[in-house]
């Protein structure tokens, strides 16, 4: 069993890797008909998975390089005021140790960057969420942390993380609950 | 005349005299084929095909919509199973709702087959002091934890043991169903079940024309009959054509998860191997494939 698992996580790395090789070179036609930018983060014939939604941007602030291709970019940690600010003023999430640049790019706005300086696509925002929460990137890639939805034996669509989570506020929002069954003793 | 009092004359006017109460009550030739109809295991291919199409028609009319009626058999080499993050619940009920569409479930009188048990975080799993009624503004509440419960898809599922009629049992792919049909309505199943998961159509179930959901399974979502006995059926008619069932679909937290437990590749198989899981009154022996997990 314990040879199989070893096995098994052989095959995923290898998968994995042969996935970021081959990102962008997918050719289910299916997946071409859905969406041809969105990528799969799994596909070994039998399951494939493919992203339901475009990264949920604020609207009119993407392409971020539209406004900041004008401003010389400074790169002192400081408070945002006169744009950004509503984020700022939410922004809890480390804020202690962090701030914008440590998750976006001084110098290439349209894109994030992990620690190592790579530069990433908002497409694979998970990447970088997984560098501090690896377990939750680990349970996410198998469809254990978050929600999928299609075919539990075929083709699946996933969310982002940041479709639930805020990246500035990851915290869950309460929601309103929906109405409590009726009681037993009201039913005529 | 000399009156006849034999037992013979009783049996034969006591016969003409049911054929011809039968002919006054209305009963059409279609409705006499319903009240014979055989229990649906015991239902030869042609005999399926012919009921599902008078199914459909009778609905048709009732709900002047197309319908279309399953009876698809369980998958080779499948078997359902079921886990729910207890620590990603937050008891929104938006579950509760999406399985009342997706299943038909009478609206009035109301028939709900999720129940969201509120329970204390310093109690634990909890049943005797448990809320389902619970009802703030926003949810989850500061020191409540949410236990959905519905049917367990039990491998020794009590229920099935105490019908005196057969009208329920486990499928191949371990779904327990009902032939509504069959179902006399003396609710052993509901005293037997352990997990308060099987309802009684008390009165006569009622679904509004513009919602009810028209693609159905015989022993799934199909309208039920006042007098019978419903429950979870994992969304029989999603779950053999391979999609999730509603409330996995539905579940704003993700944190409902449905899969074949015979395959090693699956979301369900990855949890029961990696994951903290429970079930609920282990030690009723009742074997749910329905398994409470924490995520975290």
């Amino acid at each position: 069993m314990k040879n199989q698992n070893k096995k098994l996580s052989v095959l995923f790395l290898a998968f994995f890797t042969a996935m970021a090789i081959f990102s962008g070179c997918l050719n289910d036609n299916k997946i071409d008909q859905i969406n041809t930018e969105m990528q799969s983060i799994q596909s070994d014939g039998k399951y494939t998975e493919i992203a339901v939604e475009q990264p949920p941007f604020s609207i009119g602030i993407f392409p971020c390089s539209d406004c900041h291709s004008l401003i010389e970019p400074n790169p002192a940690r400081r408070e945002l005021v006169e744009m950004h600010d509503d984020i700022d003023e939410i922004f809890h999430h480390d804020s202690e140790n962090r701030w914008c640049l440590d998750c976006h790019d001084t110098n290439s706005r349209d894109s994030l960057k992990l620690a190592s300086g790579k530069l990433l696509d908002f497409k694979e925002s998970y990447k970088l969420c997984g560098q501090c929460h690896g377990n939750k990137l680990r349970d996410w890639k198998v469809g254990v942390h978050g929600k999928r939805t299609g075919n539990w034996n075929g083709e699946k669509e996933y969310l982002l993380c940041v479709h639930c989570h805020d990246p500035h506020a990851p915290k869950f929002k309460e929601l309103m609950p929906e109405p409590p069954p009726v009681r037993q003793e009201d039913i005529h | 005349m000399k009156k006849d009092n034999s037992r013979r004359s009783f049996l034969k006017n006591i016969s003409l005299a049911s054929f011809s109460a039968l002919a006054l009550a209305g009963c059409n030739m279609k409705e006499i084929d319903e009240f014979l109809q055989k229990n649906f295991r015991v239902l030869s291919e042609k005999e399926k095909t012919d009921i599902i199409r008078s199914l459909e028609e009778k609905y048709k009319e009732k709900y002047d919509k197309e319908f279309h009626v399953s009876a698809k058999p369980a998958m080779e080499g499948v078997l359902f199973g079921y886990a729910l993050d207890l620590s990603k619940c937050i008891g929104c009920r938006k579950c509760v709702y999406a399985c009342s569409e997706e299943n038909n479930q009478s609206r009035e009188p109301q028939i709900q087959w999720i129940q969201v048990l509120q329970m204390e975080k310093e109690k634990g799993i909890d049943f005797a002091h448990s809320n389902i009624h619970y009802n703030p503004e926003k949810v989850p509440e500061e020191g409540y934890f949410y236990v959905p419960v519905q049917c367990q898809q039990c491998e020794n599922p009590p229920c099935v043991k105490v019908c005196p009629v057969k009208a329920t049992w486990k499928e191949p792919d371990g779904i327990t169903v009902v032939d509504y049909n069959w179902c006399i309505g003396c609710r052993y199943c509901m005293a037997a079940c352990p997990y308060g998961a099987r309802h009684f159509n008390w009165g006569e179930p009622n679904v509004p024309a513009e919602e009810i959901n028209t693609n159905m399974h015989y022993l799934g979502n199909r309208p039920r009959m006042k007098g019978v006995v419903e429950k979870c059926t994992f969304c029989i008619q999603r779950s053999r054509e391979g999609k999730y069932p509603a409330c996995v679909e539905i579940c704003p937290v993700g944190a409902r998860k449905f899969g074949n437990l015979l395959d090693p590749n699956s979301e369900i198989r990855y949890i029961l191997e990696n994951k903290r899981v429970l079930v609920l009154k282990q030690e009723l022996n009742t074997q749910p494939k329905f398994y409470y997990f924490f995520g975290v």
